[in-house]
């Protein structure tokens, strides 16, 4: 039984929504009145990053960039809660 | 046939919900607004497009038997699970956070947080 292999067919332009979106998260990044306001953007910008490296493991085919995505996803997580730390005047 | 569609679906329906919430975190005027628009749907989006990667894999490891298809389903299956949770306790703590640090919902009615006894 054979099946199709079109790893580029929809998989990609989904990809470059998703880097185009990363672009919008980082325009509040930079504008961002508050810290916190900055933060959001950042954690934003890290689960749009781990969504599309998922998806790129498809598109590679390379399982490797999934296990790469988990870790950055704890790291982020991790990251997130000292910035909040941080910002609520605990450190 | 049945899965391609059911892939385009969730990958459809999960880089519409990324868009809705960086659009929410680009127009809200608020903190935490911009946070309820941003840590809901973006989970929610990338949780359907991490599913569609899923059904990806059952889909091919069912045709072909090869084990590296099994190991593409079962990591992004833990991929999505460490993501739901941590961006919900994130956020939370972020929430938590701002509002310590001074930034208060301008038009509030009920302030629960604010009433509390340090």
């Amino acid at each position: 039984m054979t099946v199709a292999w079109e790893p580029l067919s929809y998989w990609m332009p989904a990809v470059a929504i998703l880097l185009v979106l990363i672009f919008g998260a980082a325009f509040r990044l930079a504008k961002g009145p508050t810290p916190a306001d900055r933060a959001v953007a950042v954690d934003t910008v890290n689960t749009l990053v781990i969504a599309s490296m998922v998806i790129l493991a498809v598109v590679y085919r390379q399982v490797i960039f999934v296990d790469i995505a988990i870790v950055y996803a704890v790291l982020s997580y991790v990251s997130t809660l000292y910035i909040a730390k941080y910002l609520g005047g605990e450190m | 046939m049945i899965a391609e569609a059911l892939i385009l679906v969730c990958l459809i329906i999960g880089v519409t919900f990324n868009a809705l919430g960086v659009l929410g975190l680009i127009r809200f005027p608020d903190l935490y607004t911009r946070m309820h628009a941003t840590t809901k749907a973006t989970t929610f989006g990338s949780i359907f497009t991490g599913s569609a990667v899923v059904i990806y894999g059952i889909w091919i490891y069912l045709a072909t038997w090869d084990s590296a298809f099994m190991t593409l389903f079962i990591h992004a299956l833990i991929a999505i699970v460490a993501l739901a949770f941590t961006n919900a306790v994130s956020s939370h703590a972020l929430a938590r956070a701002a509002h310590k640090s001074g930034i208060l919902p301008h038009p509030a009615v009920v302030d629960r947080l604010a009433e509390v006894k340090p």
